[in-house]
């Protein structure tokens, strides 16, 4: 007898809390604190910030407990909160140059004004594990220097631009409108504005795989890191009422500003290129493949021919965002059955035709 | 289902989820849509509290239309009681306070995946179905550049010469459900992944149908009596799928059938898919060879 096979909300309900069952684990371990995520996950809660497109840490490290570490569920989580906050205005453009650095390297020159800041780095460490972090870790302060406020640290890309070598930043205009994809649908072909704020919310993995790409041949542009820095940034609000900008916090940042291969023509002298790469918190790896893809997309306007996937704008736009991927990829999970049934009607229908043109007595035997 | 309203049942939330501003920007979005029968209108889609790919679009258009005088029905393959209806469902009656129902005349706004409901739609009610890739052309042609000029100059050709391609190979068009549409004479649509057999029931129907993509950011209407033809040439008609079989529950021939899988044997039974119109048919006391008399729709409701 027909049994129901279909889904009801019992099921689901009972399905979500064996869920939050699982999301806790062995009661007899303790209870991780949202505190523990934000301080200890830093990265994690980083990355959450940078592609959830919302800087707080303390919601990034819940949707991290809440996602039970899945960090696409826990981007997901913060996308779907962010969307219904009110937006109050824009804040004025940060200035970079202006960041309290904690890190900051370049690959172009051995030294330079303000010299290389290694700051807290994965880079160099042996890849052993340490058995020590097994039981509780006695970790030593930090060395420290004594602050010089004075030391100037300009961008690596401001010193070449002095020498007139490397292609000039398009100056600002004031109160223009910038792009929001988060406003207004995605549309092509899209300025640089809007590509740069796609790559900024974009998946880190597929960031990367891009990236990779272009090393690799598809879509090559000879990039050097100019410069990666990371550190604190004033956000400013200009308020109308009182006529000037109001600091409202700082916010850590990772830039880094590649210098790609030069271009010159008829009219222009040959200059290095520029490839940007901005994200929230200390993403390094993302801001790098942010820039190589981010310099890619800028194909056309340097003349290059378009040949790899890096290059192709509605390609690396249309499939950037982890939090749609996701959902589309997943949705395959929802019943299809109708459709199913459909295909299913008309494979047997093609069979049979088959079957009747290779064996025609048989059919008409079963007749 | 019941029918309880509540003013302000999630305080944090605007009332169906979705802030004032943009409910208007979707619904002139939706104007524009009605509007221009068929075509795409690009719109700012917000992220929800669903993935993306499980009605995002259906759900945002819904959230713009609905009011508190509304009854909601959300069917997804046909039925009210697959998981995904029910949360829709469920997100409604939480975020909104509306009332819900199963029944398919009760209900003012219908939201759908990938069915049209088997009873005719009346003139005070709206269809809002779930999209997953709005463009007709997206499987022949991916650039959204290119399919925008296509569709701006009516420039259809790939498409009729993959449907000739599909007679050459096979013998009969082989899209079985997603079968495009010919809207008022103008646009070219994609109907969702509706069965092919579904079609026939979008050409003059007396309901607005919504279409809304989340994801891809598009919404596309049908006004109310608009002419839809499905695709096809003179010399291979457009056919819409039949059953061999009637109903097992309530015995219906005209309606779409589920095959359901009844043991490892090979064991096969055929029931309708809109389970609202299979209840409604055994309770006006039509029956199929299998009904065992008990209350099915009790069972699955809950």
């Amino acid at each position: 007898m027909y049994v129901a096979v279909k889904g009801g909300e019992r099921a689901i309900a009972n399905a979500h809390r064996l869920l939050a069952d699982k999301r806790r684990g062995d009661r007899e371990v303790p209870e991780l604190a949202v505190e523990q995520i934000d301080e200890q996950l830093a990265l994690a809660v980083d990355r959450v910030m940078s592609e959830g497109s919302l800087y707080d840490r303390k919601l990034a490290a819940l949707a991290i407990k809440q996602a039970r570490g899945d960090l696409i569920e826990a981007i997901f989580l913060i996308r779907a909160y962010r969307t219904t906050l009110p937006r109050f205005g824009f804040s004025e453009p940060l200035d970079t140059a202006e960041m309290a650095v904690r890190r900051r390297i370049s690959a172009t020159y051995k030294d330079l004004p303000g010299g290389q800041v290694l700051g807290p780095t994965f880079d160099y460490t042996h890849r052993l594990l340490d058995f020590a972090l097994m039981a509780t870790s006695n970790t030593e302060a930090p060395a420290t220097a004594p602050h010089e406020p004075d030391v100037a640290m300009p961008r690596v890309t401001d010193i070449i631009a002095s020498d007139d070598l490397i292609e000039r930043n398009p100056p600002g205009v004031p109160g223009a409108e910038v792009a929001d994809l988060t406003r207004e649908p995605l549309s092509f072909p899209a300025d640089r504005d809007l590509r740069l704020q796609n790559l900024a919310r974009g998946d880190e993995g597929f960031l990367l795989a891009l990236g990779y790409s272009t090393q690799r041949g598809y879509g090559r542009n000879h990039p050097f890191v100019g410069e990666i820095r990371l550190g604190e940034v004033e956000v400013e609000l200009m308020v109308e009422e009182l006529g000037f900008a109001v600091p409202l916090g700082d916010m850590t940042l990772t830039e880094c500003q590649m210098v790609n291969q030069f271009s010159g023509s008829a009219t222009e002298p040959a200059r290095f290129t520029r490839g940007y790469g901005l994200s929230f918190g200390h993403c390094e790896r993302r801001a790098m493949s942010m820039a190589l893809v981010d310099r890619a997309l800028r194909a056309e306007e340097f003349g290059e021919e378009r040949k790899g996937p890096a290059q192709d704008e509605e390609f690396v736009l249309s499939h950037s965002d982890n939090v749609q991927a996701t959902g589309f990829v997943e949705h395959l999970k929802l019943p299809h059955y109708v459709d199913f049934q459909a295909e299913l009607a008309l494979l047997r229908e093609m069979r049979l035709e088959f079957t009747s043109k290779q064996n025609p007595e048989t059919l008409e035997a079963a007749e | 289902m019941s029918a309880h309203r509540q003013t302000n049942s999630e305080p944090a939330y605007n009332f169906a989820y979705l802030d004032e501003q943009t409910k208007r920007m979707i619904r002139r979005a939706i104007l524009k849509a009605i509007a221009i029968p068929g075509y795409q209108v690009p719109f700012a889609s917000r992220e929800m509290p669903m993935p993306y790919g499980w009605g995002t679009g259906g759900v945002q258009v819904t959230a713009a239309i609905l009011g508190s005088e509304d009854t909601l029905k959300v069917i997804d393959q046909g039925a009210d009681d697959t998981t995904n209806a029910v949360s829709i469902r469920a997100f409604f009656a939480k975020t909104a306070g509306v009332a819900v129902t199963t029944a398919t005349e009760d209900a003012t706004i219908i939201q759908t995946r990938h069915r049209i409901p088997e009873a005719a739609l009346q003139g005070h009610q709206v269809l809002v179905y779930q999209v997953p890739i709005p463009e007709p052309l997206r499987f022949l042609e991916p650039r959204e550049t290119e399919t925008r000029t296509m569709h701006a100059l009516a420039e259809y050709g790939l498409m009729h010469v993959k449907l000739y391609e599909d007679i050459a190979r096979h013998g009969h068009i082989a899209t079985t459900y997603d079968y495009p549409v010919h809207v008022a004479g103008r646009y070219v649509m994609d109907p969702s992944p509706i069965p092919k057999f579904d079609n026939p029931k979008m050409n003059d129907c007396a309901a607005l149908q919504l279409f809304g993509a989340g994801r891809e950011k598009r919404i596309y209407a049908i006004p109310p009596h608009t002419q839809v033809v499905s695709l096809d040439f003179e010399d291979h008609p457009f056919e819409a799928t039949k059953f061999e079989h009637p109903c097992a529950l309530c015995g219906a021939t005209m309606s779409y059938l589920d095959e359901v899988v009844t043991d490892d044997k090979g064991g096969r039974m055929f029931v309708c898919s809109d389970t609202d119109f299979c209840e409604g048919r055994r309770a006006a006391g039509h029956h199929g060879h299998l009904y065992g008399g008990e209350t099915l729709s009790k069972e699955a409701a809950e």
